[in-house]
Parts: C-alpha cells; structure tokens; sequence
C-alpha cells in the first residue's frame, strides 16, 4: 500500500511555520527584465508598465485619468484625443481587416466620450517583401471604414523596415473629435444604481482571431464583430433631448474583455458590480469554441461592443433605443452598479450561485484542465 | 449545446440541493479530487448553495499543481536549448520555475509553442526537421491515451526530431495517500469523471472498501457534481461505502479499452514526487524502455536541481483537505495568481487560484483580511496573456 | 483536471492511417482522433479532450438519468439497496431515483 515518505514531517513543521506573521521571510519576487507578450495584453502587466515607466515619465492630470482618450480643451472647444497601435495577425480575418480594426478602434475610442470623431491620421510600418496588393486591400478597408464613420484621413506616415523585423504591417493612428457642451461622459460617473447594459453578443472578435491560429484552428461561422461605435452611441444620447447627463460612462470592452472593463470602471470609481450571467449575450459558436478551448468568453476581446453605465430611471428608454440600432439590436441589460464590495464585481451564475469576476483570471490560455 | 447546457440548470439544481437537506441528518467532509471539479464548484459557486454541513475540500488533482518543480526547471533547461522547438498545452506556460517561466524563456528568444493536441508536434517535427521538438507530456490518467498516441505515433511514422518530456500521474496512489493520512478528515469522495472514462473505476473498489469510504465517480458540470454530492451523502448518511457511478452516460466499469491497451504498451507505471506531498511509490507513468529515444529527459542532460517551496506555502495541506486557502496569511496579498508562492495557486485549477478569482468576496472563516483582498493585488502584479496570438495596444490603457 | 467536451460526430475518415473526425461542439468544428472509439458512427457524441475522443456518450442512460433528476422532488421515499441485491449483481445498486435497468455496466 503505497504511503507518503518522509515529506509528512516536514509538511507539518511548514504548517506550524505559516502561521509566523510573513514578512519574516525573504520570499524571491518575481520581477521582469524584459518585455513578454503580456505587457501588451491590456491586464495587469500593462497597468503595471504605466505605472513603473510612463506615468511617471510623463505626468499629467490628462493622462492621469487613463481613459481610453484624453479630454482637453483648446479655447472653447473640449476635444478628445486618442492614439492606437494595431499589430493583429493574420492581417485579414473574416469578418475584417488590420486597416478596419485601425479605423474602427480609434474613431470607439473617441465615441466613449461622447465625442463626434472627426479626423484621424494613420501611420504605416511596412515589413519589407509585403504583397503590395495586400496594402491595397487594407487601404481600400481603410477608406470604406472611414466613410462608414464619417471620418476623414487628413494625415499619415510610411516607414519600412528590414523583413523580419515587423510582422507585414503595423498601424498606428491618432483621433481627434469634438464633445459638445452638454455632454459628460467618463468612468467617474458611475453610481450606485446605474443599469450596466451590453450592447450585444460578446467574444466574436477575440474567438475568430483564435480560430485562425496555428495549431488551434476551428472551423466556424464566426467572424469579427468590428464597427464604428459612435452611431449606436449618438442614439443612446439622443434618448432625451434635454439633461442628457443619464449616461455616466461608456466603455468598449476590447482586450481582456467584459469582465475586465467591468474591474476597470469599478476600480476607477470605487463602486461594485453585480451581473447575471444568464442576461450576456453569447453567440452558439463562441460558447462551443470556448468550452473546447477552456476559455472563458467574458475574457475574450470585443470590437464592436459597448457597455454603458445608465441612470436607472432611463435605461429601459436607452435600451429600446439601442435595439433600434443596427449594432444595438441584441442590446440587453446585464447587471447594475451597486454600493457594496466597492472595486469588486460580482455575477450570479447560470446554476443560481455568486462568483467574483475579477480582471483577466488566471490563463487565458487554451488549457488541458 | 447538447450534453452541457442542461447540466447547468438551476431548477434541477435547486431539487438536488432540497433533497440533500432532506437526507442529510449530520455534518460531513467530501473531497473533489479533480481540479476541474474545484474550478467548476468555484466557478458556479456551487459550495454555497450547499446546506450547511456539507463541506466540500479540494483535492490534489491538478496536474499543473502537482508537477514537482524539478521537472519544470528540467523543462525549462530544454526550453532554453539552442534549436529546440518546446510545446506544451497552455496550463503550463506560466508556472514559474525556479528562473522565470516559459514566457520569460520566450521572451528570451526561446521557441515555445501551445499546442492543443498532443498530435500537432508532429507536425511541428515534420516541418521542422533541423529542429529537436519536445513535448511536455503532463496529466492525469485521462491524457495518457493521447500523450501515449504521440509517442507510439512518432515511432511508427520514424520521426527522429522529438522526444517527450513525460511528467504523468495516477489518481488511486494519491486518494490512498490521503486516507492514510494520520489526520485525515475525508468521508466520501466525487471520483474523478474523466479519468475512470479511460481507466473505468474497478481501481477504486479496493480503496473503498478497505477505507470504508463512499467513492461517486463524478462529472464536471454542476449538475452532476450536485448529483454526486448528493449519492455520495445517502451513502454516508445509509451507513454504506462503495464505488457508484453518477457520471453513467459518460463512462462504465470497465473504462476505454483500446486506451488502456496503448497506454501499457508505452507507459510503465513507477514512482513519481507530488510538488506539495512528496515521493508516492508507483504514483506515475514513465516512458518504457522501448521508447528510450522519445525520452526527452534521457536525450538532454538535464540535472538534478535541488528546490526549496517557499516556507510560507501551505499548499501541501491544501493538497490533502487539511486547510482551506483562507487559512493561509498570504492568501490573496503575498501569494495570489500572478505571484504564486505555491503548487495550489499557480495552476488556474488549483484551489487557491480559483479560491482567489471566485470565492474571495465570501467571508472566509475569521476572515479579516477580506478587505485586504478586496481592495485587490498588490502593485507588481504580471497580467496574464490575451488569446490573440499578437496584441494591438492602447497606450492610455 | 480533464477539461473534455461533448460534440457530435459530423464526418469520419482516415488520415496516415489514424481513424479521425470532424466533431461539432455548439456550432464549431475541430478534428479529434476516433482511435479510442472507433466505432463511432456520424451522428453519435463522443466526449473530446486535447484532440481525442475518450468516450462515446450513451444517449439512452444521458435521457434516462436526466429524466430522473427532473422527478427528484416526486420521489416521496427512498429505497436502500438490499445487501443481497447488492451481492446479487456484484456491481453497487444505484439511489432510487437512478432505479431500473439500463445501468450501464
């Protein structure tokens, strides 16, 4: 009959051990010398080089905000101002395209602010030997999203670099747009008894690109939910003519997903969350790729989506707007916020159970277990 | 989806909960043994609509956990090795070793790759025929068969260019080893579901009755971990002490033969050290002779480091059902996902870990350090990887 | 541990001499090696885990344990097995609400 050896003893001298106050040990940290792929994943490592080397670089009251735009004003304009950088592969997926991603990402990042995005500029890093073909049929996306938007290209770069050293194309672009006076939208808005409402189905963005990758390729239906955001966003604001300070906060729910944005405006504003998980919207297809996957599609990153913190009183009217909508259509209200746990979010679960939701939870990484 | 929405429903949840409450007359300690069940408990929050005296601790089935830290750093040494291309399922890819973990070995330039299946490293060696490819074969007994089917595959098809890096382990040893514990406090058991589909349970048979303890092979979604806690408590509650099978339209008596065959064919069973428990004899699976030049530990020199698990770490307890992560003083400050201290928490299946993503907003028993872990981790904290293979950043994040 | 899938059988064919197959799982479809289960017939569920089918699910016992558990809260007494009922069929009776054949082995 096999029997633990040896290691009893010295199990039980480490449980007596732990309950010395720690502190008193000298425990390694685990520090990082070098950038990993997680610093650019939108989760904690990337708060982490914010805060460890460009804040205090860079300090400012703008920037301090860490919103996805800054808010500045010029005179009697308050402008909204936001850069991004797109590095996505495969540069063309279903559903969209590097360029698509680069017009539509900037001119949401603009609209959850209230902004009317109005002009951007895109700068191009090209790996030598790229198909000249494929730049055009990112350009001409380009072109058709910034018509879809209303935006105009004013201004752009183009920089080659050696082949190997960028991955075919990389975009980065900056976006300007105007908030009109009436207009105050930010995560410090939030309230207790805001409606969080969810502007549709989650995870199609982040599974279709999974579902092109190496090794993990699935075939599906699914396709990138990639749009422009500011009409969707124009409607909810149009719900009331007059005092339309019932929405408090916008946010669109990219990297790290749902419950990641959620964690963000809870923190920001030291309010707590409750969702239910039976009202979030969840395409077939991306529930089965994730279930074979282990991945957990409130993780999972979304391109055409929004969440929306609305005074209770308006958000059934916000809503039947939103439903109105062609990107509003599946809109649903998934929780609300709430006094209690302040910077936590908590969700009722399918089976009528509570669990915390907190930000990026552990690997979201295919996993065997 | 079929086979898995109807497991999760709450009406039939909530008539399996009432009738525990009818049955159940005095308080009783169960243990999940696989880390999949503790993620799905955590996950659904299924302990809570337990009735009161139904305590459920977690077991040690959690490969990723138990993997000693030894062999990570073995694998970390191959990682590193100039031409070789690493796979390995994600669960692995941030365990830390005793130097950084495979994320940081390719942040280095290393070559290292998730694979989903254990098949795809063939066709990675095939591709790649200047390059020595190594798989990082861990598991239960449920991944055997197709760990086991790289390995038989690789020498038919006579690839020369891969080899295994097997860390396997068995589920009975690890049971008897907490039922022999001195202080042990499991009654019953939930089996694990996916395991006995490959090796049936007639194993468990003799632990049952030898301990006295109920054993209900048990599945995954909360449905049947409900209905498992249920049949495992009218055991108890009937005086009884056998091995059932909740998870019927899954698995039977006997499991899947033609697995069992393959996996006797390139697998021998030895003795294998638990990270958290220590040295079980004939606990795990190794490479059988004939496979010697699939072996990866064989083919790269890859020594013995001497490790030492933080002192503070109460994991290997945590492993047997003694204590509960909230126990621990540096639960969710100290030790939390980003920065594990130990076996329990550096696996997403882990207790500690899935303590610290779902339960922590729960009072945890003398629990003042509930606003500790609510106002969330500390400052160095590492974010964990996003699915897209490449991210596109936004700076003011 | 274990994190394995139901889907649906929706092709099967040979591959280097590898029994495998199409599966569905809610609207997607992935290869899974059918080595393990090979007799399965397109249709059929099978329960995947990292590639590979390890079980075929038997959809009779799925109905009839579900079915079951519906009823639960209709069931006004429970039956122990008997020590002889247990000795009889060497294998462990099953709680009431699992009552009857169909037991799988």
């Amino acid at each position: 009959m096999p029997t633990v050896e040896d290691d009893w003893t010295k199990d039980e001298k480490i449980g007596a051990e732990s309950l010395t106050p720690f502190g008193s040990c000298p425990i390694p940290i685990f520090d990082h010398k070098r950038i990993l792929l997680g610093h650019g994943s939108g989760g904690k490592l990337t708060a982490d080089l914010i805060d460890k080397i460009f804040l205090p670089s860079f300090r400012n009251s703008a920037l301090e905000k860490r919103d996805d735009q800054a808010v500045v004003t010029i005179g009697k304009a308050r402008l909204a101002f936001t850069t991004d950088s797109f590095v996505v592969t495969p540069i063309f997926f279903p559903g969209g395209d590097i360029g698509r991603l680069a017009i539509h990402g900037t001119v949401n990042d603009l609209a959850m602010s209230g902004a009317r995005p109005l002009y951007l500029s895109a700068a191009f890093i090209l790996e030598e030997g790229l198909a000249i073909e494929d730049l055009r049929r990112v350009v001409e996306s380009m072109r058709a999203a910034a018509a879809e938007a209303s935006v105009q290209l004013v201004t752009g770069d183009t920089k080659v670099v050696n082949r190997g050293k960028g991955d075919q194309i990389f975009i980065t672009t900056t976006g300007i747009g105007v908030i009109d006076d009436n207009i105050n939208i930010s995560a410090d808005r939030a309230r207790p008894g805001d409606k969080i409402i969810l502007s549709g189905y989650i995870g199609d963005h982040g599974m279709t690109i999974m579902s092109q990758r190496e090794g993990l390729e699935f075939e599906s239906a699914i396709e990138s939910d990639c749009a422009a955001l500011h009409g969707l966003v124009a409607v909810m604001i149009a719900t009331r003519s007059s005092a339309n300070d019932f929405i408090h906060t916008l946010r669109d729910p990219t990297r790290g997903g749902v419950a990641t944005t959620l964690n963000e405006i809870a923190k920001h504003a030291n309010v707590g969350m409750v969702v239910d998980e039976r009202k979030i919207p969840v395409r077939e297809s991306v529930k089965g790729a994730c279930e074979v996957l282990g991945l957990d599609p409130l993780y999972v990153a979304n391109e055409g989506k929004l969440l929306a913190l609305i005074a209770p009183e308006m958000a059934g009217d916000v809503l039947a707007q939103m439903r109105g909508h062609r990107l509003g259509r599946d809109a649903a209200i998934i929780g609300e916020v709430v006094e209690s746990h302040p910077g936590m979010v908590l969700m009722k679960t399918e089976i009528g159970g509570t669990r915390v939701l907190d930000v990026m939870f552990g690997e979201q990484l295919p996993r065997i277990c | 989806m079929k086979y898995l929405d109807e497991y999760r429903n709450g009406d039939i949840a909530a008539k399996i909960v009432a009738e525990m409450r009818r049955v159940q007359t005095r308080p009783w300690v169960l243990m999940e043994v696989c880390g999949g069940q503790t993620h799905s408990i955590v996950k659904n929050g299924l302990d809570h609509l337990l009735p009161e005296g139904v305590e459920l601790v977690h077991g040690p089935g959690c490969p990723v956990c138990v993997t000693p830290l030894e062999m990570i750093d073995k694998a970390h040494a191959i990682a590193r090795s100039p031409d070789v291309i690493f796979c390995s399922f994600g669960d692995m890819l941030r365990v830390p070793g005793s130097d950084g973990d495979l994320f940081s070995i390719k942040s280095m330039g290393g070559d290292v790759r998730i694979v989903y299946s254990p098949l795809d490293c063939l066709k990675i060696a095939r591709a790649n025929p200047e390059n020595q490819v190594v798989f990082f074969a861990i598991g239960f007994e449920t991944t055997a068969p197709a760990n086991a089917m790289l390995a038989w595959r690789a020498r038919e098809e006579k690839v020369t260019n891969l080899s295994l890096l097997v860390s396997h382990v068995l589920v009975p040893p690890a049971l008897e080893a907490i039922l022999s514990a001195p202080n042990n406090r499991v009654q019953g058991f939930l089996g694990p579901g996916h395991v006995c589909a490959v090796m049936g349970y007639n194993e468990y048979e003799p632990i049952s009755s030898r301990y006295h303890v109920p054993i209900v092979i048990t599945g995954f979604e909360p449905i049947d971990i409900l209905e498992g806690t249920l049949m495992t408590i009218k055991q108890l509650e009937q005086g009884r002490a056998t091995v059932e099978n909740q998870y019927s339209r899954i698995l039977d008596r006997r499991g899947n033969l033609p697995a069992q065959q393959l996996i006797a064919k390139v697998f021998e069973v030895g003795d294998r050290k638990w990270r958290g428990i220590g040295s079980i004899p004939m606990s795990g699976y190794h490479l059988r002779d004939e496979f010697l030049r699939y072996d990866a530990e064989k083919i790269f020199d890859v020594a013995e480091i001497a490790t030492q698990e933080p002192k503070i770490c109460i994991s290997g307890e945590i492993l047997r059902g003694l204590r509960k992560p909230h126990d621990c003083p540096a639960f969710g400050t100290l030790c939390n996902p980003q920065h594990p201290l130990g076996a329990t928490m550096v696996s997403a299946e882990g207790a500690c870990a899935a303590y610290y993503a779902y339960g922590r907003h729960l009072n945890p028993p003398g629990g003042d350090n509930l606003h500790q872990i609510a106002a969330g981790p500390s400052e160095r904290e590492a974010a964990v990887q996003s699915p897209e293979e490449r991210v596109y950043s936004h700076a003011n994040r | 541990m274990c994190l394995a899938i139901p889907g649906k059988v929706v092709d099967t064919y040979d591959q280097r001499g590898l029994r495998m197959a199409k599966v569905e799982f809610g609207g997607i479809v992935r290869e899974a090696c059918l080595e393990y289960v090979p007799e399965t017939q397109i249709g059929e569920y099978v329960l995947v885990h990292v590639g590979f089918a390890i079980s075929r699910i038997d959809e009779a016992e799925a109905e009839r344990t579900y079915q079951a558990l519906k009823e639960l809260d209709q069931l006004t007494e429970l039956e122990s097995p008997t020590v002889e009922e247990m000795a009889e069929t060497g294998e462990p009776a099953s709680p009431a609400w699992r009552n009857g054949g169909g037991l799988r082995e």
